[in-house]
């Protein structure tokens, strides 16, 4: 077992997998506590669906790097999601409905009709779950991952109580006279940021576990936000860097073994909760 | 000119009015009952005067003095925050937020600001609590906290003492009236009469037909007074 985790890491691509991996699972978890706590976390399930439709035009028009044109696709969504949704909850709630289902069944239209390669469904099957093509990632987007998650860390750590504020209560920051849209805005530029980037790791239909659960899971147990900040990136990590190693050690699929991970992990902290008697 | 001046103001959701044409001011000092039915548009005149909402035509016109001043709002309750995990400390410490201009990072001044509101308000011993799991009395004086912690001379309160037990309404009629008595301005949208009687200088009676504002005397002495008095008598 350790020869085989040694093995693997003398290769430096492994270890740019593990440490891309690590940062994406650090930065979902912690847009995901404001998401799951502003009541978001929908907007981040159809975000990953549109980024699935979006990949399909990528793959289909052959670029040489998705991202580049995926990213743009889903922050533009992102905006246009939360502009419509900003005053009608119901009717954003089924907008979002209405673009991701459109979106996966556009994207899967495009890959067969426009056949790229012999294998169509596992194209498809390894976008919407992710697949080892994290190990294959190359080194542009490598840097590109890494620079992108450590920007949002960044950006989470500087603006960290402005972060509290508005996702406990808005009205109150735009009547002391703070802009609590501006924030929303950057809040959904940086999910769908997050959401492509994860792509790559867990694809696009798992990528809202790494945002939903180290939050719900973190939540069950702990009383204060900064507490529920530091112990959902905690689990994150640790589920992201323990699923890795799992999938590697008995060749699972990598994001469905994370994902695995997270939700032992929230069953457990869901078990102790109810213990304690909350 | 008046401390808050409202001109000719209408407002109203998407273009469409629920009140129009409201005249009203209000001088420094001043402690207004808004009351009404639901749906009166109590909620959307509040959040006109802060400019969450903007209104569709007339005018909301705050002199100099009130100008300068930061506004504390204690909104309603959202669904959001019934299970939302945050201690005291940290909600009534974004109330300081306002003044931080662009610092990152709470310093000492905020945190002092923090403290002296949370003793002001009775609740030391609840500031490592979690929000979620007070009572419905407690979550008002933290938000009361909050809302002092970004300004103590204009306080704007919406249904602070909705979901209250008795007691606890009763207590935070006090806390307000004790701000009043310190200087502070206060405009409070509530459905209860009695504690208007009790603690308002100005009226500010919403309703299908129209508004009334006034002093409380010639509120007592106006049919709508009258009316709600006989209404309240017959219930």
């Amino acid at each position: 077992m350790i020869e085989t985790l040694i093995k693997y890491f003398s290769f430096p691509f492994v270890r740019y997998a593990v440490i891309v991996g690590v940062l994406i699972a650090l930065c979902s978890s912690l847009i995901g506590v404001t998401l799951v706590l502003k009541r978001y976390s929908f907007i981040g399930d159809g975000l990953s669906h549109v980024a699935f439709g979006a990949m399909a035009i990528a793959m289909v028009l052959h670029l040489s790097s998705n991202t580049f044109l995926v990213l743009p696709i889903t922050v533009l969504t992102a905006i246009v999601l939360l502009k419509s949704g900003s005053r009608a909850r119901i009717k954003g709630d089924a907008a979002i409905a209405m673009m991701s289902v459109g979106a996966l069944a556009f994207g899967y239209m495009l890959l067969n009709v426009f056949s790229v390669s012999s294998n169509v469904s596992g194209d498809v099957c390894s976008t919407l779950f992710g697949s080892m093509s994290i190990l294959t990632l190359k080194a542009s987007e490598v840097w590109l991952c890494g620079i992108l998650s450590l920007l949002v860390i960044a950006f989470f750590i500087l603006f960290y109580n402005r972060i509290f504020a508005v996702t406990f209560d808005e009205s109150f920051m735009d009547a002391s006279g703070q802009s609590s849209k501006a924030y929303n805005y950057v809040i959904a530029i940086i999910t769908s940021v997050i959401i492509v980037l994860g792509m790559n790791l867990v694809g696009s239909l798992l990528i809202s576990a790494l945002i939903v659960f180290p939050a719900l899971s973190a939540m069950r147990l702990i009383k204060s936000f900064k507490g529920v900040v530091i112990t959902s990136a905690i689990i994150s990590v640790v589920c992201a860097l323990g699923g890795m190693l799992i999938s590697i050690i008995f060749s699972t699929p990598v994001g469905s073994t994370i994902v695995m991970m997270d939700i032992a992990v929230f069953a457990i902290f869901h078990v102790i909760g109810m213990i304690k008697g909350r | 000119m008046s401390y808050i001046e409202v001109k000719n103001l209408s407002i109203g959701y998407d273009g469409i009015p629920i009140l129009e044409n409201l005249n009203f001011s209000l001088e420094s000092g001043d402690y207004l009952f808004i009351l009404g039915e639901n749906g009166a548009g109590k909620s959307t005149l509040m959040k006109t005067i802060l400019r969450l909402i903007k209104p569709i035509s007339g005018q909301v016109r705050f002199d100099d003095e009130a100008a300068k001043c930061k506004i504390g709002y204690l909104p309603q309750q959202t669904e959001a925050q019934k299970d939302f995990p945050a201690s005291v400390e940290e909600v009534v410490l974004s109330g300081t937020l306002p003044h931080m201009g662009s610092r990152f990072f709470y310093g000492k001044k905020e945190k002092e600001t923090a403290r002296v509101n949370i003793e002001r308000l009775g609740i030391e011993n609840l500031r490592k609590k979690c929000f979620r799991e007070l009572s419905g009395g407690q979550k008002q004086r933290v938000l009361l906290a909050r809302a002092l912690c970004a300004a103590d001379k204009l306080l704007l309160l919406d249904e602070p003492v909705s979901g209250l037990d008795p007691l606890a309404t009763e207590e935070m009629y006090e806390l307000t009236e004790k701000l009043h008595k310190e200087g502070t301005t206060v405009i409070m949208i509530s459905h209860d009469l009695n504690a208007a009687y009790k603690y308002a200088n100005k009226i500010l009676h919403l309703s299908d037909e129209g508004f009334f504002f006034g002093s409380l005397d010639e509120y007592l002495k106006s049919s709508e007074g009258f009316n709600t008095q006989e209404e309240e008598g017959r219930k």
